[in-house]
């Protein structure tokens, strides 16, 4: 309640507008709370100038007693103490002591105000009806306040507000209340855009005058922070910040001008060198010492960024963004560096080192303030960088103060602590009782080297720790390597041996080179003084390799490990086994024989290009590979298709026994490859059908998809180095068979080295470790990739015969080649090969006949001649001596005699002689061509068991006979195929009877002796039987011919014998069938749809001979021998209607020119010259004869039953029954066949009945009339 | 203009990278190491806003006393840094911008180029001098 009476208190952030209150002091206070209570229960809508958003605010203010000293005077531009609203106070209800008192009272009020030029006022007058109770004479309320109406508020009519009962709680006095609370407001409201506005008017006016001589940035800071100081009373933070941000930016202009050379006269003040670092301050709402520092001119630079930078911070604080507090910060401090740089302002060295360092921990500590830890830790992000920063300024301040050594600082460190240390004056008034003030932070850490370490790793750590928690790996490493650095200072490698190799891998495994070798540089110093001789070794074959070095840098780095190489070895001491990769690399590696597949005991050779990547010349003792050695695809398998895909193995294969090893960029090592995608290793794929070896399918198929497939996560290397910082331990291992070579030079860059590989036991043989010896140390690469290896093969000795040309063909002699591998065996002189001899297949030798002895690539190594000689049973070929690995090719000519008759062709026969049936029918599905299967034993040198080698021969003839008839004349045709491809002579057809009979001649028609047949062409030979005495039954006959090919030099010896069996029976004609067509009576010629008739007469042509008559089925009826025929006209062309019977069954007499006639009715259905219907004759065997063969013309037997075929006379059921007729009655006569025995029809062989009407026609006229009949027969 | 431009390959490793004055080149391979986490860190984050349209300038990835440190990433997650002095301070956001965009045009070149096997650091001409007319002439 005291405060309205005292001045009020300004400068602090409890600070309010001030509202000024004249009249009735008592009444104000007795009305004081409630207002104070309500006036910011409510918030009002601000419109302001400008185009400025209009904003909500909760309003308050700080209500004082009205004095005139209050009011401002002419140029006083203090807003902070500004009045924005005056409010007189009156409780007056009587006209009189209105009259009397008041009213001058408020006239005084209201002169002083106006020569102030203020306009903002208010009179309350507030009524209370206890106090009109007490008043008789009371005029009626209304009339005072009109009274103050009419006296103060011309044309105001608002500037006077009644307050009813204010203190008692009802209705009216709430609507009373509230309506004088918006009145309030709304006047402080108008009240502030009015003074604001014109403050602000004023004090643009102020800035324009900028370039003027006389203008003070400092002056212009107060006038433009007082602005703030008033958004800041009215809550409006973020108009406040605005204006200290306005403030920086023109400020940050200056010194950018002034870098520029543009330099304004007040910036002078600001570049006096820096006397006090004592950084940035914080805890207090404002740093008054510095304001009254800018107010008189006399602030640093550092001072006013500090003070600007203290204002912008709290106001963030208010508004809640610590986060941007953290970032400005940075900002701020980063930008300070560089302005007092600009302005080259002269700072002690490290006084600026430590006022970054305490503004950073100042900050922090804010931060940390008005945050709680769960926020802090999840905003790590923003303060990690204050963290880093002041790590980084404790550091160097620790470099500068000789803090970071093993010995203790000189004097002339401890002078120059102290000077900082004075630099940073008292510790301020708010900290002193903090144990963790950044102050007594810095002043403990410079005070001892051991307080600077603690202090040092405990920010060190804190930074890493969240750098790492945020992820950011690599700015932790960083930290990391500064802290192994400061260890090594510090003559500790243990601990900085850690944080290195952690950098060192991530700066391996992303490939930055020159991080790689620097680091790893500092990994060699610290290895070195821990003494860990390998580790330092390897480290130092790496430097000595690194390109990024200079030459002596890379020369002293080689000199230690052969100074190390050269010590001789301790009895405890082993070799030291360091990685190839830093002492040399693989280029390629090339076979001779570039095939890489040779046979046990061959010479192989394999140049190694290496290179180099030591600086100077080394002297390696001993270079060897170890190879493993598998038998699983040595020993039996054959060479054939493995020689080329072994080569071939790496990705750039060449085909040429070169294998290239793929080349990381030697500079960034092994931490490339590793992230570089691998090259596709593709190989030919070739897929072959399994029956017959013909190609399907060929492609490339991609062998190392698995790993190119793989996804590739960048972000992954990161937090999971690969272990390429130092190679993982290598170790020797021991094979039992190495590639070896002995003292060699190593010249810096590419050499090429030559080994002699091992080929004593057949195998595979991979390449697995190379290690190259230089004294005590060795170098091991312990996987070669790609793969490299080479195959030793053992080849058991192996005879093939294959003929010359696609087909052998039997009959004529076939070259056929004989090739002998001879693998591991050597054949000798006097061994030779024994070919069982077979009739069937002579193997017919000449005396010039020579082998051809290749060598195992195909060389041709010579040539001797063969000495072959035959014995009775064998053959045997002396082979000419041939080394093992050779091949020995002859040739040989066989002939295949073609067996006489006309076999089955499931005949096979083997050599000696045996004929055994097998399933598997032989005939070329294609050609027709019947092959026989020639199997050949031979006895070769090498093996106890004979080897079976078969050979297919084909026939290349293809034989048919038939008989012709005429009359009783008898002919034979023989028709010969060529099935083969060759094309032949054929000379001396001969048809003989293979026992022979005096009484028969066969009598050649065949002109020519000799003809050629083409291939598939066929020619036929054609002979008349000529016989005496009745013909038996059965004829064998055998057609011989000799047949030479075209081509063949010499025809004379060349043709060969082809000959075909037949066999004849029923050769003799016995019937002959006459047909004779008679026009109806009384006409010439036969029309269309008349009757005509047929004559069929049968003849017996000959008496039956015994053989025939035995055969025959006669039956004896009176002594006449008589036989059954069953004649049947059929015609099948529909010219002919049969009309009645169609057949019948005769008796015929067994006796020559017995003859039978048969008349039948035919009727012709077209006109022309019609062929005479079908005639067939057919035995009639009564049922209790055994049938001969089974007849499948069944369904003739009840022809009777149908003897009209004409459509015309017939009806619909008839022809149905017609057209069912075959299928019904074959069913039907199956059954009776099964049940009952019934009477069978055979046929004739083909010589037996002459037909002599074939192929007779007749003419038929067409009827004279126009009557078209047409008929269907369907 | 810039005192050090960087190429870094999607696996993070440089492609190329070049920097005046020469003898503070370690330091400038360490900037740019470092920065590499903010441009991951900022990569994850548009990630996950937008994938398809996403803005390929990252802008300031973090201020030194002496440097500022510029960052800009491809669609194929190749990044580019740039590094400025930190008293250069007439370089606007539009300058940066526009350096960025001449580096990923010229950069577009060398991929185009069928000789250049990607991942192989860079070694074309043109490149080279696109980035030097973008680097402080070393005095």
């Amino acid at each position: 309640m005291e405060a309205h009476e005292e001045k009020p208190i300004i400068y602090t952030m409890e600070n309010k507008p001030i509202v000024t209150c004249a009249g009735d002091q008592s009444l104000f206070t007795s009305l004081y709370t409630s207002l104070a209570q309500q006036l910011p229960r409510e918030s009002m809508e601000w419109r302001r100038s400008y185009g400025r958003a209009p904003k909500m605010i909760h309003l308050e203010a700080n209500f004082v007693q009205f004095k005139e000293e209050l009011l401002p005077k002419d140029g006083n531009r203090a807003l902070l103490t500004f009045p924005f609203l005056h409010i007189y106070w009156t409780d007056c209800c009587d006209t009189e002591m209105y009259k009397a008192s008041v009213k001058d009272d408020m006239l005084r009020w209201q002169s002083t105000l106006r020569l102030h030029g203020s306009v903002d006022w208010l009179i309350v007058v507030v009524e209370s009806e206890a106090k009109k109770k007490n008043k008789t004479n009371i005029l009626p309320r209304t009339s005072i306040v009109d009274k103050i109406r009419n006296d103060f508020c011309n044309k105001q009519s608002d500037r006077c507000v009644v307050l009813s009962d204010p203190l008692k709680e009802s209705s009216r006095s709430q609507d009373s209340w509230s309506a004088f609370l918006t009145k309030l407001r709304t006047l402080l409201l108008m009240s502030f855009t009015k003074n604001l506005g014109r403050f602000e008017d004023d004090m643009r006016t102020l800035r324009e005058k900028r370039t003027e001589p006389g203008w003070s940035f400092c002056d212009y800071f107060m006038v433009q922070e007082e602005l703030a100081f008033v958004f800041e009373m009215l809550q409006q933070f973020e108009d406040a910040l605005v204006q200290y941000d306005e403030l920086d930016a023109l400020f940050t202009q200056y010194v950018l001008n002034f870098g520029a050379g543009d330099g304004a006269n007040w910036l002078g003040s600001f570049c006096a060198p820096v006397k006090r670092w004592s950084g940035l301050l914080l805890r207090r709402p404002i740093d008054m010492e510095k304001r009254e520092l800018i107010q008189r001119g006399e602030a640093s630079l550092l001072d006013l960024r500090s003070y600007l930078f203290s204002r912008q911070c709290t106001l963030l604080i208010f508004l809640q963004r610590p986060w941007e507090v953290t970032q400005r910060a940075l900002e701020l401090l980063h930008n300070c560096v560089q302005e007092l740089r600009l302005l080259e302002v002269y700072v002690v060295q490290g006084a600026l080192d430590c006022w970054v360092f305490l503004s950073c921990l100042e900050v922090l500590h804010r931060i940390e303030g008005c945050c709680d830890r769960a926020q802090l830790e999840a905003n790590c992000s923003h303060t990690v960088g204050l963290w880093t920063y002041a790590t980084e300024k404790l550091k160097s301040l620790g470099y500068l103060c000789g803090l970071v050594a093993e010995k203790v600082p000189t004097s002339e460190d401890l002078n120059r602590t102290v000077d900082l240390l004075a630099g940073l004056g008292e510790e301020r008034p708010e900290t002193v009782n903090s144990l963790q003030s950044p102050y007594k932070k810095l002043n403990e850490a410079l005070s001892s080297v051991e307080a600077f370490e603690k202090h040092y790793l405990e920010l060190s750590h804190a930074a890493m720790e969240m750098y790492r928690a945020i992820g950011r790996m690599r700015s932790a490493r960083l930290i990391g390597k500064s802290l192994a650095e400061f260890y090594m200072k510090k003559g500790d490698p243990e601990r900085a041996e850690g944080f290195l190799d952690d950098s060192l891998r991530s700066y391996v495994a992303e490939g930055w080179s020159l991080q790689v070798t620097h680091t790893r540089k500092q990994m060699a110093e610290c290895q070195k003084l821990l003494q860990q001789t390998e580790d330092y070794l390897q480290t130092s074959a790496l430097l000595a390799g690194d390109a990024n070095l200079t030459e002596e840098e890379r020369k002293h780095f080689c000199q230690e490990i052969l100074t190390f190489a050269s010590q001789p070895p301790a009895p405890s001491d082993q070799t030291v086994a360091l990685s190839m990769a830093a002492f040399a690399q693989l280029r390629q590696m090339q076979f001779s024989p570039p095939g890489a597949v040779v046979h046990v005991g061959a010479a192989l050779q394999l140049e190694l290009r290496v290179r180099c990547l030591m600086p100077v010349a080394m002297q390696v003792e001993q270079l060897a590979a170890t190879l493993h050695f598998s038998l699983e695809q040595g020993g039996a398998r054959g060479r054939a298709g493995s020689a080329q895909r072994r080569t071939g193995q790496g990705p750039q294969g060449q085909g040429d026994g070169v294998v290239l090893f793929p080349q990381g960029s030697p500079l960034a090592g092994a931490g490339m490859g590793a992230l570089l995608p691998p090259a596709l290793e593709l190989y030919e794929m070739q897929d072959r059908s399994p029956s017959d070896s013909s190609l399907t399918s060929t492609g490339v198929v991609c062998k190392n998809m698995h790993l190119l497939l793989r996804r590739h996560d960048s972000s992954a290397s990161l937090d999971t180095p690969t272990a390429g910082a130092l190679p993982a331990a290598v170790a020797v291992d021991d094979g039992a068979q190495m590639l070896r070579a002995r003292d060699i030079t190593l010249q810096p860059g590419d050499n090429s080295i030559l080994f002699t590989a091992p080929t004593g036991e057949p195998g595979s043989y991979t390449l697995r470790q190379l290690c190259g010896s230089v004294g005590r140390v060795q170098f091991v690469q312990s996987h070669i990739y790609p793969v490299v290896q080479y195959e030793v093969y053992s080849q058991e000795p192996q005879l093939t015969i294959e003929p010359l040309s696609d087909n052998l063909l039997a009959g004529i002699p076939q070259k056929v080649k004989f090739t002998i591998a001879t693998g591991h065996y050597s054949v000798k002189k006097g061994d030779a090969l024994q070919l069982s001899n077979t009739d069937s297949m002579p193997i017919l030798h000449s005396s010039c006949c020579s082998a051809t002895v290749l060598s195992s690539t195909g060389e041709r190594m010579g040539e001797s001649a063969l000495s072959i000689q035959s014995s009775e049973k064998v053959t045997s070929i002396s082979l000419p001596p041939t080394p093992p690995y050779h091949t020995l090719e002859f040739q040989l000519e066989v002939l295949c005699h073609i067996p006489p008759t006309p076999f089955k062709p499931d005949i096979e026969r083997l050599t000696n002689g045996e004929v055994r049936h097998r399933p598997k029918s032989h005939s070329h599905a294609d050609s027709g061509m019947i092959n026989i299967d020639q199997k050949v034993s031979i006895d070769c040198p090498w093996s106890i068991y004979s080897t079976l080698i078969a050979l297919t021969f084909y026939v290349p003839f293809k034989a048919k006979h038939s008989i012709l008839s005429a009359g009783k004349r008898k002919y034979i045709q023989v028709c010969l195929q060529n099935v083969s491809d060759t094309n032949f002579h054929l000379a001396d057809p001969v048809l003989t009877e293979r026992q022979p009979t005096v009484s028969m001649e066969l009598l050649s028609l065949n002109v020519k002796k000799q003809q050629p047949v083409c291939s598939q062409q066929s020619v036929f030979c054609l002979w008349e039987m000529r016989w005496a005495k009745p013909l038996p039954l059965c004829l064998q006959c055998a057609f011989s011919a000799s047949f030479a090919p075209v081509s063949a030099s010499d025809t004379h010896t060349a043709f060969k014998p082809y000959r075909y069996e037949f066999q004849l029976d029923r050769v003799s004609t016995l019937y002959s069938l006459k047909a004779e067509i008679l026009p109806p009576s009384g006409d010439q010629h036969c029309r269309t749809g008349a009757l005509c008739g047929l004559e069929v007469s049968i003849t017996r042509q000959a008496e039956p001979s015994e053989t025939e008559g035995e055969e025959e089925e006669s039956t004896e009826i009176e002594g006449l021998r008589t036989t059954k025929l069953m004649y049947e006209v059929v015609d099948n062309s529909s010219n002919w209607a049969v009309c009645g019977k169609s057949s019948g069954v005769v008796s015929m007499p067994v006796a020559a020119s017995a003859t039978h006639r048969v008349q039948m009715e035919v009727m012709p259905l077209f006109a022309g010259h019609l062929p005479f219907p079908n005639i067939k004759v057919f035995k009639y065997l009564p049922h209790n004869a055994v049938p001969a063969i089974q007849p499948d013309t069944d369904s003739c037997l009840e022809n009777d039953t149908i003897s009209l075929l004409d459509k015309g006379l017939d009806d619909q059921g008839d022809t149905a029954s017609i057209r069912s007729r075959g299928s019904v009655h074959s069913v039907g006569s199956g059954e009776q066949q099964r049940g009952l025995p019934m009477p069978r029809l055979e046929p004739f062989s083909p010589g037996q009945v002459f037909y002599w009407s074939q192929g007779r026609q007749v003419l038929v006229l067409p009827v004279t009339d126009d009557h078209v009949m047409e008929v269907n027969v369907t | 203009m810039a005192v050090c431009i960087a190429v870094i390959a999607k696996e993070n490793y440089p492609l190329f990278i070049r920097s005046v004055p020469v003898q503070n080149e370690l330091k400038f391979h360490y900037t740019v190491h470092t920065s590499l986490d903010v441009v991951e860190e900022k990569i994850s984050a548009v990630g996950k806003a937008m994938a398809d349209q996403r803005e390929l300038y990252l802008g300031l990835l973090y201020p030194t006393e002496d440097y500022k440190v510029y960052g800009y990433v491809t669609n194929s997650k190749v990044k580019f840094v740039i590094v400025v002095d930190s008293s250069n301070t007439s370089l606007r956001d539009n300058e940066i911008r526009s350096m960025f965009r001449k580096l990923h045009n010229s950069f577009t070149d060398v991929m185009c180029n069928p000789f250049y096997n990607p991942g192989d650091t860079i070694q074309s001409k043109a490149f080279d001098s696109i980035v030097s007319a973008m680097m402080v002439q070393a005095s």
